[in-house]
């Protein structure tokens, strides 16, 4: 087991830890200086995304919306924690030389070719699954997964069960060797 | 506005570790689904693990409060088979989708606009879902000591336990 891999990755071991640390680091700090205590999170922020975006054409929709109501949409701490992966992510690949620009993944290319549109399509209507499922669970592999497991939440028991269940079962036929 | 910069800050530190672990790759995703590469568990299991002790510590002497999610039966059985279901698919989970894209691979912006289709869709169906899906069955916000009525501190070492051993053999099969 190695410290460092030749392309400048972390041991995820070590890695995880750390974030194990920045976990406990933030439920500190927000309970000592927001009005709640925050435990990570990522995808209620998808929810005040889509309903920012629906704003803009139809803020009536919006406010009518039980669901937006109850999730409020602004851009809160998770909000601004989601944009944080992204600016974090981006120089950390920069500064290391392992940003790359990558049109379709080596795996999905193996098994569907390299169309951009295959890709996107199966993004698209994957994304729109996982996260209607996410929030149907109210969580996802960062609420229920990380925080959840941590507090040894019930819920996080069951809900990672489920993720990795039905993701080994599709991944299993959907990228089956040819 | 503190708060928001407190998100910020804290997202920024979890997104460079998350690139330095090598997480945020489509590739590491369906591999560990397909138990080719278990970089991501390894990754997540260790988070959990120094978490769990300190959270539970914290909690014990007063200075924080734990903050389950509901174990709503319907919700979670079924939301969570969706999302793993659409996570084989999309290949990212909502929080590694933007790091994704900042790594550069950029094809993750169709994940990303995926999953904000698939928010706004859940908040036209949430009512009728409320009635339905969501009514079956809430167990609560509890936990699994909890549910079981025994002392954290004795699942604790078990979950401890049991996760070193799953890293064992991750290694020895070199997975």
């Amino acid at each position: 087991m190695k410290w460092r891999t030749e392309d400048g990755a972390w041991n995820p071991y070590f890695a995880g830890a750390l974030v194990g640390v920045l976990a406990i680091a933030s439920v500190l700090a927000t309970t000592a200086w927001t009005p709640k205590t925050m435990f990570l999170g990522a995808s209620t922020t998808f929810v005040r995304a889509a309903g920012m975006l629906e704003n803009t054409v139809a803020p009536e929709h919006v406010a009518a919306n039980a669901y937006y109501t109850k999730e409020k949409v602004k851009f809160d701490w998770q909000f601004l924690f989601v944009t944080g992966i992204f600016i974090g992510a981006l120089v950390s690949s920069l500064t290391s030389g392992s940003f790359k620009l990558e049109s379709v993944p080596p795996t999905w290319e193996a098994r569907f070719g390299k169309s951009i549109g295959k890709r996107a399509l199966g993004a698209v209507a994957g994304g729109a699954v996982a996260m209607f499922g996410a929030r149907l669970a109210d969580g996802c592999p960062s609420g229920h997964g990380l925080s959840g497991l941590m507090q040894l939440s019930l819920s996080g028991f069951v809900a990672m069960a489920m993720f990795f269940g039905a993701g080994m079962l599709v991944a299993r036929f959907f990228y089956k060797e040819s | 506005m503190g708060e928001q910069l407190l998100g910020l800050v804290t997202g920024i530190i979890f997104g460079l570790l998350l690139q330095k672990g090598r997480v945020l790759r489509f590739d590491k995703q369906v591999a560990a689904m397909r138990f080719k590469d278990m970089t991501i568990l390894k990754f997540m299991m260790s988070a959990i693990l120094v978490g769990m002790v300190g959270v539970y510590a914290l909690s014990d002497l007063g200075v924080i409060t734990l903050n389950h999610k509901a174990m709503n039966l319907g919700g979670v059985v079924i939301g969570g088979l969706l999302f793993g279901a659409g996570w084989a698919v999309m290949g990212y989970c909502p929080g590694t989708s933007v790091g994704a894209v900042a790594e550069g691979r950029w094809h993750a912006i169709f994940a990303v606009a995926g999953m904000i289709i698939g928010a706004a869709l859940y908040a036209e169906a949430y009512p009728l879902l409320l009635n339905t899906v969501l009514a079956w069955k809430d167990f609560g916000k509890i936990s699994l000591p909890e549910s079981l009525h025994i002392s954290h501190w004795v699942v604790i070492p078990v979950f401890c336990a049991g996760t070193l051993g799953l890293f064992a053999w991750f290694e020895k099969k070199q997975l």
